[in-house]
């Protein structure tokens, strides 16, 4: 018999990790499609090619023979259409493919709402490979583009400034919540953050929306118009970063069912046997925990495709995150976070704050205020052992013996000056004047 | 995105960047300071050497300070890497191999046309940028300067000066600033300082030139006859120098690498190392990282490190006596010791670290292992000349080839083509030693932070070893390697805060997780 013919929609981190695992564990036939690139590269790292600490092969986790000799066949083409009771995919070009087990990990697209001019020459998400190129062409340097405006104040906008302002680029950044990152973020810290992005001369304009794009008479961009104060900023480039939502045009057409993105159960299949979805585009049915339904999130994306592996080789196995967990950096500070803590505390929670005199170093712990339970921490500026935490909230310890051991969840490099004994005595200062 | 690449050597470059006031004088400081040694070294006819020599590194000094201020200090502290893939320099482009070319020929003629530099041939006075140095050299040690001081001198200024432009970029990283502070130290005190300063002092004894810190099989002319003569004729002192030198190869360096891996000697203390880390640190990130790199790597280094053994081994059995009754120390009695010692490292390796090794380097291993040891028994037996080869022409082959062509004219010549780390890598002895224990049995790691990393290829683009961190990295893999020397600018880089550098214990420091930390596939699901 012949091995069955795995195909995989999407060459990012999720479908990789998949196709990685599914040769670990057995010798089916793998074909990994995508439309994007070649090879696979980390889009995470997009940003650093744009600031030249990169160049593209850089960000090629494994280099081009590593998918031949692994038995893993790349094709590049756009698949318009699936029909799952022939079991075969319609590419753009007619080519047919069919499958045995097809697995959907298209990823996201950036989002748009339909502001006027949103089409615009000069107006582009970041997150695409060819994303990079239309930059290159809107704003190479501060000759071709005198302003950016940069629309949407998350993760990937935050990203997008430090890019530009690393070509000296001047950039206004508009943030529709009062605070940056203010809906995941305590505000004493997303206050801090304010700071920081303004101490790197970055025009940040709070609690404002975008009500429309002009052009010239060429189609590109030449300005914005903020929905609140009706103020025009001359401009020749818009970045749209109000996050991504599941990349599934192409699907929807098909008996696969999807709401916003693709369903699946815990096992991350379909409603159609045989299909899988995994990764930015699957969206739970029920959502795991606290955890949001769609989680365009690299490492659970990755552990997504960890897991399918089984399921698609023969044990099913459902996915099972653990606490949550993320990382990011916003221009020269880092953050990391281990299991949940709120914009403000939840309902019999509490909040316990340290700031470091400079203002670029904080925690955050949210605990339960009778038990003392810690529900998480946010950290910026230290970074944490990750299998420490991971470890004490599975034990559920309490906030006495977090601070206590502090000293043992660090993970910053060695010599940097520690600051678990400030910490403790804050903490300790908070109780007394409780 | 190729618009930025400034390749072009057009004067009128539509993108150069505009400089600062500031940058404009340090440069001018700079330039001038490298000028006059330029006129030295087209043999000008200048007056007061002591006075121009001190201008002349002073306005070099100047020049990098400043400019180094005004680099780094108008910015937040944090990752400095902007535009480092579009500076033709650093990426390889028009001035990169200019100045790769300019710098493999000084070496060149250093090592093999000194007179070019004006050294005096049999006794002669210097001239040139040689006799520019002898006031210099006359205060420290009292001689007229050689090739060798005028290379010293520039070598510790290169370290000192590009050490402090990496503190400043580096500056808010204390592990980075410390040990750029100690390849300083050891450089200016240790290589520099105190043995021109011994030179001057000892000038009626045979005390040989001797670094310290620069120990065999780095040094690998250390246990030369005349070396060796010297050191037994100067007496209490000579003999501890002797005895040091022996000790810091088999006791001292084994010890610290155990404690702290082998970056307190390649990152923290060495010379080659010091000038990697500073002069080179804008050309690290030209390392290759593929896999074919790095099977090069671990036959070249160790086919040296053989060389190096099977060379000093001949040179030292040369001129040991044949006569028990003289000193207990014979030709036959050394040949029977470096034998005992090989066969005892092999052996224990063999049985206790087998599994560690890959098929590769277990085969290499016995080959060479083999191939030394029947190289011996073929003395032993037949009496005939050792090696076959005569020892004087192993070493100076071994001194031309891999002293001269592959440490220093490769080595730093090739600084802004292959990156800073050739030598390090691909063939210095006494990393493969140190890197040997270092893989062995070494506390140090770099460890990765469970599930965090998000695969953006930072710390392996910036790895000057050329060691792809980010696979381990991904996996959730510790990196223990051998040939990592430690620097922390893989951990430094990350934007995730994924790699630490840490001395732990000897267990569970190679894991292999089967699930990356984060998923908990296969546990209970009824986690909230």
């Amino acid at each position: 018999m012949s091995e069955e013919h795995v195909i995989i929609i999407g060459n990012g981190i999720s479908g990789i990790t998949l196709a990685r695992h599914i040769r670990k564990l057995s010798d089916k036939k793998i074909t990994v499609i995508s439309n994007e690139t070649e090879h696979f590269f980390s889009r995470t790292a997009l940003m650093y090619i744009y600031m030249g600490h990169m160049k593209f092969e850089h960000t090629k986790p494994y280099e081009d023979w590593f998918w031949e000799k692994n038995k893993i066949s790349l094709k590049k083409g756009y698949v318009q259409s699936i029909d799952t009771t022939s079991k075969s995919l319609v590419f753009q070009n007619n080519e047919i493919l069919e499958y045995d087990k097809l697995i959907m990990a298209t990823g996201s697209k950036p989002n748009k709402f339909g502001w006027p001019g949103e089409n615009l020459n000069g107006v582009q998400g970041l997150y695409h490979l060819q994303d990079l190129t239309t930059l290159e062409k809107y704003a190479a340097n501060n000759q071709v583009c005198e302003r950016a405006v940069v629309v949407g104040g998350g993760l990937i906008g935050i990203e997008l400034v430090e890019m530009l302002i690393s070509r000296n680029i001047p950039v206004t950044f508009l943030v529709r919540e009062k605070s940056f990152w203010g809906s995941v973020l305590p505000s004493l810290e997303s206050e801090m953050l304010n700071r920081h992005i303004k101490d790197h001369h970055v025009d940040l304009r709070l609690g404002v929306n975008l009500k429309e794009i002009k052009g010239d008479q060429n189609g590109a961009v030449r300005s914005i118009v903020i929905k609140e104060t009706n103020e025009e900023i001359a401009c020749n480039l818009v970045g749209l970063t109000a996050g991504v939502s599941p990349n599934i045009e192409f699907v929807t057409s098909s008996d696969i069912a999807t709401n916003r993105g693709i369903l699946v159960n815990r096992f991350l299949e379909t409603n159609v046997p045989d299909v899988y979805a995994i990764g930015d585009c699957a969206e739970q049915q029920e959502p795991i925990g606290k955890r949001k339904a769609i989680e365009a999130v690299w490492y659970t994306g990755r552990m997504m495709g960890e897991t399918l592996a089984h399921t698609i080789c023969g044990n099913r196995t459902a996915y099972n995150p653990g606490h949550w967990f993320n990382s990011a950096k916003f221009l020269d500070i880092e953050y990391q976070t281990y299991g949940w803590v709120n914009p403000a505390p939840l309902e019999k929670n509490r909040h316990f704050h340290w700031m470091h005199q400079d203002q670029s170093k904080c925690i955050t712990i949210e605990y339960n205020q009778s038990t003392g339970e810690v529900n998480g921490i946010n950290t910026f500026g230290i970074r944490l052992r990750h299998e420490v935490f991971h470890q004490w909230l599975t034990e559920k310890q309490d906030i006495d013996f977090v601070l206590k051991n502090l000293g043992k969840a660090n993970f910053d490099p060695e010599f940097y000056a520690r600051y678990e004994g400030d910490i403790l005595e804050k903490y300790n200062l908070d109780l007394a004047s409780v | 995105m190729e618009n930025l690449q400034n390749t072009s050597m057009s004067l009128a470059r539509p993108d150069t960047q505009k400089l600062s006031a500031k940058l404009k004088w340090a440069l001018a400081f700079g330039s001038s300071g490298l000028f006059i040694l330029l006129l030295a070294m087209f043999n000008t006819p200048l007056a007061n050497h002591g006075v121009l020599l001190a201008a002349s590194l002073s306005l070099i000094s100047v020049g990098v300070v400043l400019y180094a201020n005004e680099l780094y200090l108008k910015k937040s502290e944090g990752i400095k890497n902007d535009g480092v893939w579009f500076n033709a320099l650093s990426s390889r482009g028009a001035r990169g191999w200019v100045v790769g070319v300019v710098l493999t020929m000084f070496y060149v003629v250093l090592y093999f046309y000194p007179h070019l530099l004006g050294l005096g041939a049999h006794g002669a006075k210097n001239t040139g940028l040689i006799a520019l140095f002898d006031p210099l050299s006359h205060l420290l040690s009292g001689g007229d300067a050689s090739q060798w001081f005028v290379y010293g001198t520039l070598y510790t200024l290169a370290i000192l000066l590009f050490g402090f432009k990496f503190m400043l970029k580096y500056r808010g990283n204390r592990y980075q600033q410390l040990r750029t502070l100690s390849v300083m130290f050891f450089q200016f005190g240790f290589a520099f300082l105190i043995p021109e300063l011994m030179a001057g002092l000892n000038s009626t004894s045979n005390l040989p030139y001797y670094d310290l810190k620069n120990m065999w099989p780095l040094n690998y002319y250390n246990f030369e006859q005349y070396r060796v003569d010297g050191f037994i004729s100067a007496g209490n002192m000579g003999m501890a120098f002797l005895i040091f030198g022996i000790v810091s190869i088999f006791v001292i360096s084994p010890f610290l690498t155990y404690k702290y891996g082998k970056r307190w000697y390649c990152s923290w203390v060495c010379g080659c190392g010091g000038l990697a880390e500073t002069a080179g640190d804008p050309f690290r990130h030209l390392s290759s990282k593929t896999l074919a790199s790095w099977k090069i790597e671990r036959w070249l280094i160790h086919l040296v490190l053989v060389f190096v053994v099977l060379m000093t081994t001949a040179v030292v059995s040369t001129y040991l006596e044949t006569d028990s009754s003289k000193y207990w120390l014979t030709k036959d009695v050394f040949l029977v010791l470096v034998g005992l010692l090989l066969t005892t490292g092999f052996t224990l390796t063999m049985v206790f670290k087998r599994k560690e090794l890959g098929q590769d380097a277990r085969y290499g291993a016995v080959g060479f292992f083999i191939l030394i040891m029947s190289l011996l028994g073929i003395h032993y037996s037949s009496g005939g000349q050792l090696f076959f080869i005569d020892a004087e022409t192993l070493r100076s082959l071994y001194g031309l080839l891999i002293g001269a062509i592959f440490s220093g004219v490769v080595g730093v010549g090739m600084y802004p083509i292959l990156g800073s780390r050739v030598w390090c890598r691909f063939g210095c002895p006494m990393a493969a030693v140190l890197g040997f224990q270092q893989r062995m049995f070494s506390k140090f790691r770099i460890t990765t932070n469970g599930g965090q990393c998000i695969s953006c290829g930072n710390c392996s683009t910036y790895c000057e070893m050329g060691i792809d961190v980010r696979a381990y990295a991904q996996k959730g893999e510790n990196i223990v390697r051998s040939s990592c020397v430690g620097c922390g600018v893989c951990a430094a880089v990350c934007p995730r805060g994924v790699l630490k550098l840490e001395n732990g214990s000897l267990e569970g420091r190679v894991n292999s997780p089967e699930v990356m930390l984060g998923n908990n596939m296969g546990k209970s699901t009824n986690l909230d």
